[in-house]
Order: structure tokens, then sequence, then C-alpha cells
């Protein structure tokens, strides 16, 4: 076995587990990015999207100023590619973080990055619940926060759980990417050791973790959200 | 006494559409109230002004006295609203039942205002699943159940904040006849047992005509006939009502198919509606034995209205003009009510 991938991935070994290059380095630093960019444009991606379902016209708390601004801050930041959206909030990276490279500067754009598009599909989530139910819990006199919190979000759960698996798929590619300016991660092994340097072989293993990573987040998800639903029989 | 549920000049305008236009409509404590109409005539616009979940362009809601609406704006803060939409109970069509919750839970969710202890607050629940027959699902999800079962579920949730009222839009109209007659007969001894006024909303006849107590027909918006279900229902004035109430053209249906050529000029056909309250009396034979008429009976049914069998008959009478009025008469002063059939009418229909 080991004498096979000293064979076939020669480069592979030599980068080591630990150390700046090493594969366990690699995969915390995407772990890292892509857990607390999740937290982080998860939370502004449901409070976006409630508000998005909340202020819409005929909505619970239907608020047109409101949610024309909301609308409007979700589809700019959506329509701008990632990668102009590293270089263009390297500032305000810089005033949060102190610095501009690493990991952790990453979660700035990565979690700006996530969460105009996490919040379109709260959107649709929340939408697919029955405006039945809404109406049914307002006739039993529910405050406006158990309609949040136990129609809404209670009733979109499934539904919420697997936008949440696209949306988190997604944002893996988005880390794989702003490796590529320094944040480090999987994405940053395979193109700087991987790709520049023709070591092929470090490629293919940083892409098939990637699609490790990614394969089991799709099945948790699948999982959580069946487990979840009620709807069916 | 002033009525429990007040709407006076109440219009809901949707754009252009006026779905609900300046209908006054007053529902005293205790009422099974029937509305019935085509889809789309505004009944459930209409009711939903009641709690408010439509709010009208024009016109007042009083609700137990309060008034809730007044002037095109809220006379209650929004929290008075939440507070009295609680005494104001209310089932759907569909159900609208939360899907991720259990039946126990859906029927808490409206007590969640109601300061109970978590205990007290499943004692309460599952009390609520007895009254309609349901506490061994307690643990089951919505899905699980029956389209009847889901409304029972509604309709303990409706009831869980001891509303004096119950509004039913439609609430049977997703359900097969038996289920059907189930929950109205669950809405009947509710009303009775709770002193729960109810509601109605249907477009179905039959719904009415099992427990309501008082009606009104909907039509472009508007109350066009209304009056307690049996006035109504035995002098329909309106084409529409006629419709809903069915004798009419039922009648009409059957005798289209007879021939008449037969008959003399002055033979008149007559249709004689009636309450049974003695079954060893029967009109048609006292008429002839009283004025030797030869009445032939060409077409009879029994309805049963909240309880009250109603008959109708269409008989042919080979009488002449002067014996005419006297039948009528001995007709009339036995409670028949008396509606002479154009035959002229009945082979162009």
């Amino acid at each position: 076995m080991i004498n096979f991938f000293a064979k076939y991935f020669p480069n592979v070994i030599s980068l080591g587990w630990n150390g700046d290059a090493g594969w366990g380095t690699s995969i915390f630093q995407t772990l890292f990015m892509t857990f607390w960019s999740a937290i982080f444009g998860g939370i502004l991606g449901i409070i976006f999207g409630l508000l998005l379902v909340l202020t819409k016209p005929k909505g619970i708390l239907a608020n047109k100023i409101m949610y024309s601004i909301v609308d409007k801050v979700v589809s700019i930041f959506r329509a701008v590619p990632f990668i102009i959206l590293l270089a263009f909030v390297a500032p305000l990276t810089q005033k949060i973080v102190g610095t501009q490279i690493g990991m952790k500067a990453a979660l700035v754009p990565l979690t700006l990055g996530v969460f105009p598009f996490f919040a379109r599909q709260v959107q649709v989530a929340l939408e697919s619940v029955d405006p039945g139910k809404i109406e049914a819990a307002q006739a039993l006199g529910a405050s406006t926060k158990d309609i949040i919190f136990s129609v809404y979000l209670r009733e979109s759960r499934s539904e919420l759980i697997r936008v949440s698996t696209v949306t988190l798929i997604s944002l893996i590619g988005l880390t794989a990417m702003a490796g590529a300016v320094g944040a480090g991660g999987l994405g940053n092994t395979a193109i700087s050791y991987g790709y520049n340097r023709f070591n092929n072989d470090v490629t293919l293993v940083a892409t098939l973790l990637v699609l490790l990573l990614v394969l089991l987040v799709q099945v948790l998800g699948d999982w959580l959200a069946k487990k979840l639903n009620h709807q069916e029989r | 006494m002033t009525a429990q549920i007040n709407l006076k000049n109440v219009s809901v305008q949707f754009g252009d559409n006026k779905a609900v236009n300046n209908v006054n409509l007053k529902i005293d404590k205790g009422d099974i109230y029937g509305v019935i109409g085509f889809s789309g005539a505004g009944k459930s616009t209409l009711v939903r002004t009641i709690n408010l979940l439509q709010q009208p362009s024009a016109g007042s809601v009083e609700v137990n006295g309060d008034l809730l609406f007044d002037d095109g704006k809220l006379k209650v803060s929004k929290k008075q609203l939440q507070q009295k939409r609680r005494k104001i109970g209310m089932i759907f069509q569909h159900f609208n039942l939360l899907n991720e919750e259990t039946v126990l839970e859906n029927v808490a969710f409206s007590l969640s205002h109601a300061g109970l202890t978590d205990n007290e607050l499943e004692k309460k629940s599952l009390h609520l699943l007895e009254l309609v027959g349901l506490k061994d699902k307690a643990d089951f999800y919505p899905a699980q159940l029956s389209g009847g079962q889901q409304q029972r579920v509604a309709i303990a949730r409706a009831l869980a904040n001891e509303p004096d009222i119950l509004i039913s839009d439609e609430a049977t109209s997703a359900l097969d006849p038996k289920t059907t007659n189930q929950i109205l007969d669950l809405l009947y001894d509710l009303n009775k047992k709770l002193k729960l006024t109810v509601v109605l909303i249907t477009h179905e006849m039959e719904a009415v005509k099992r427990v309501a107590n008082k009606i009104a027909v909907m039509e472009n918006g508007q109350i066009i006939e209304r009056g307690t279900l049996r006035e109504v229902f035995l002098h329909p004035q309106k084409d529409l009502t006629r419709q809903f109430v069915g004798g009419a053209l039922q009648v009409r249906h059957i005798l289209n198919n007879y021939n008449f050529d037969a008959i003399a000029p002055d033979d008149q056909l007559f249709q004689l509606v009636y309450s049974i309250n003695d079954v060893t009396k029967s009109v048609v034979a006292d008429l002839d034995v009283a004025l030797d008429t030869k009445a032939s009976i060409l077409y009879g049914n029994v309805e049963v209205l909240s309880g009250e069998p109603i008959g109708t008959l269409a008989i042919l009478l080979k009488l002449d003009a002067e014996k005419q009025k006297q039948a009528i008469k001995f007709l009339e002063n036995r409670n028949v009510v008396v509606t002479k059939l154009d035959k002229g009418v009945l082979t162009n229909d």
C-alpha cells in the first residue's frame, strides 16, 4: 500500500500532513473557512430571506421601502462575481480582520459572497409554506414571532436543510477559489502545489478530497431533510 | 339584544373588483348561520372581515359588542386584535394544520399565549382532542390522518381558546359526503353544547339544510336573500336561491318529462310545500274529500331541514277558477305553501 502510494503519488507524500503546505493543514483550512462562513453567511441569509418574505407586499409585515432595500442589496451582492468580490472587499477585510491574507481574512468575502445566494434560497423555501397555514395561525391569534418561528421556519425546515446543503456545497467551491488568493485550503493545494508545479498527483488527491467533502455534505443533508419531513405519509 | 357579529355597510375592493359590496350582516349568539353562494360570490371574503383576516375597504365590524374596525382602519391595537382573534375560531377547506407538528402540538400551538404550564397545556390539548374524538391520534402527524380527522384536529385547535364564534370556511368541501355529515353534526353538537355561534360558508345546500337555522344567499358580493332557513327554503324569492334550494329546479326537471297534451286549458299545476308534523294526515287526501278535486300527483319529495321534514308535491288540479281559489285557500289554511306552476314554461325549458 505504502509502496503503491510512494510510486504513483510521490508529491502527495512529500507534502506531508503538518506544516504550512501539509494535507492536515489544508483540510483544516478548508473546513475552517466553510464552517465559519456558513455560520455567518447562514445567519445573514436567514435574516435577509425572512425579511424578503415578511416585508413583501401582502407579507405579514408588508413594508414597501424595507422590501425594496433588502431585495436590491441581495440582488447587487449576488450579481458581483466572487473573484471580483474578493478583491473589492479587501479594504473592508483589512478593517475587520486586520489583514487581507489568510483563512480568517477570507471569511469576510466568503460570508458576503454566500449570504445573498442563501437569502434567495431561504426566500424560496419560506415561500413554499402554504399561505393557508399563515392565515390559520393569524386566525388563531398567533403573534408575529409565533408565525416566524412556529410556522415559517418550522414548516419549511426540511426545505431549509435542502437549500442549506446546496449552499454549503457551493460554499466549498468558493473556499477553493479563495484559496487562490492566499487563504490556503485544499483549493490552494490543488492550484499552487499541484497545477502550477505540474504535480498532477497532488491536484488529483486535493480534488478527490473536495469531492469527498461535497459528497459527505450532500448525503448528510439529504438524510436530515428526509428525517425532518412529515409532509407526506 | 345586540348581535354577536355585526357587519355594517362592509365593502371589500380588490383593484376595480368589488368582492364584497356594501353588505350588512347581523349574526346572533347561538346561531348556525349559513352563508351560501357559488365560488367567487364573495362569501369567504365577507366572513374574513369578521376576524379581520381581510380588512374592509369601507364599513364597520363589531364582534361581541367591540368595535374592531371602522372608517377604514383598525379600532384596536395589533396585540388586542390577536387577543380578539383567539375568541373567534376558524376552520378551513384545506385544514391548514402544521405538518411538522404532531396533532397534540397543533392544538397546543393555539394555547401558546394562554399562560399554561407544560403539564396543563398537554392536559387541555388532550381534552380538546377527546372532544373531537381523536385522543388516540395525539402523537400522529397530520399527514398520517384522513381528511375528516385532519378537520377534527383543526376544530380542536380552533376551540382551544374557548371562542364564542366558529367560522367554517368551506370546511367540508374537500371531504366525502359521509365525513361531511360527521363534521357538520360535530359542529351542530358543539353549537348546542358550548353555545358556540357558527358561521358556515359553503356552496353546498345540503350542508346548510342539515345544520343551519339561518341563511344568507350571496351573489356578486351582495347578500340577495336572507332569513331563517325554513323561511328561505319555503319561500325563495330569487332565482339563485331557488337553484340552491333545489326544489323548484328538481320539480321542473321531472315535470318536463310528462306529456301534457291531454290536459284541458283550465287544468292547473301547483307546487305544495309543507311541514310534515302529523304522519297520519294527508293534505291531498283531505283536499280531495273536501272539494272532490281528484288531484293527480306528479311529483313528491321529502327533505329534512335541521331536523324538520318538509314535503314537496306537484299536483294537477282539474278545477274551474272558483274551485281553484277554494282549493288554494283550503291548503293555505293548513300551512301549505302553494305556488302555481306555469305549464307553458315547462315545455320550453
